[in-house]
């Protein structure tokens, strides 16, 4: 057994490890449903993504040319962001529920 | 899976759009009478992980990839309805800020993948866990099994909506196989990193493990009886 802060810390960790490091390394081939958009033909049914021009458009820092780089800080900065929306937002909910209960 | 903008068109995304809403505000409700201020980190966690692993595109057959969707490890983590919950941030997050799944189709991709994902991995997971033998073991599998079949769940929820409304004009069945068959392969890999990822935490913590604890409570009610 971890102790609770010993877990989180390691779970928090190891996705910053996926998201900064390993994430260079991921296949870089189309994904299924492109690949199937692409074999049956409506691949060019897509538009640009509305963000495409932003700063993380897909999972590169603008600005920063090396790509190992460049994904592990996007991969970084996913990372936290969704620590930050998703810890406030489940810690909310709890808040409520405790309240519900009383 | 991250469906962009164009392939559906504005109707049946806004139908869908509202579906996930609806989806969202049930998770709401549900996650409110299961959550507690001790498992609302484990939520949070979650999402952190299925963030960071859907960025690992694992290669399934030649010039196709495939990444973990999450849905069923998330459920049996947190329980379904604060899974519905992960999987929409973690899809807002890679929609808003990654430019990956168009704004416009964000309902159709909560819907396949926080909804139909969650549910039809959960639904497997339970299935299986009243049949296997009351270990450890039997939650990881129960949970991989759970995790292998969430991803074609997920793709044909692509295909009902290409079927509603897509704005190019192949045959709907021609989709159904090729979305299918690819992602029972790419299933697989969703497999060993849901029963990998599970039995990790079940090792070091199972009192937090939704899909564990929730087993043993029942247990207890019916020897009870």
């Amino acid at each position: 057994m971890l102790t609770n802060r010993r877990f989180y810390i390691i779970g928090f960790v190891v996705s910053l490890f996926f998201a900064g490091v390993v994430s260079f390394y991921a296949s870089s081939a189309p994904d299924g449903l492109e690949k199937v958009a692409q074999d049956i033909g409506f691949i060019d049914t897509a538009r640009d993504h509305t963000n495409a021009d932003k700063a993380l458009a897909d999972y590169g820092v603008k600005g920063i040319d090396n790509e190992r780089a460049s994904v592990g800080v996007a991969g970084i900065i996913g990372v936290i962001g969704t620590a930050v929306v998703a810890g406030i937002s489940f810690k909310l909910i709890a808040r409520k529920s405790k309240k519900d209960h009383n | 899976m991250h469906i962009p903008d164009g392939f559906i068109d504005l109707q049946t995304s806004a139908v869908f759009a509202g579906l996930a809403a609806a989806g969202i505000a049930t998770a709401l409700k549900g996650a409110r009478t299961q959550l507690d201020e001790k498992i609302a980190p484990l939520a949070g966690l979650t999402a952190v992980f299925i963030f960071a692993v859907q960025m690992l595109n694992f290669p399934v057959v030649a010039g196709t990839s495939g990444h973990l969707l999450g849905g069923a490890l998330a459920a049996v983590l947190v329980g379904p309805w604060a899974a519905t919950l992960a999987l929409t941030v973690v899809l807002l997050m890679q929609g808003l800020l990654f430019a990956d799944g168009g704004l416009t189709a964000i309902g159709l991709n909560i819907f396949n993948m926080g909804v139909l994902g969650v549910w039809a991995g959960y639904g497997i997971f339970l299935l299986l866990r009243k049949l296997l033998p009351k270990n450890k073991s039997s939650i990881s599998l129960a949970a991989a099994l759970g995790g292998l079949l969430s991803v074609p769940a997920a793709a044909v929820g692509f295909t009902i909506q290409y079927a509603m409304g897509a704005t190019a004009t192949f045959s709907t069945s021609a989709v159904l196989s090729a979305m299918v068959g690819t992602h029972v392969l790419i299933g697989i890999g969703e497999a060993l990193i849901t029963g990998l990822t599970v039995s990790a935490v079940l090792a070091s913590r199972s009192d937090l493990v939704y899909g564990w604890k929730n087993n043993n409570q029942k247990l207890e009610l019916r020897s009870a009886d």
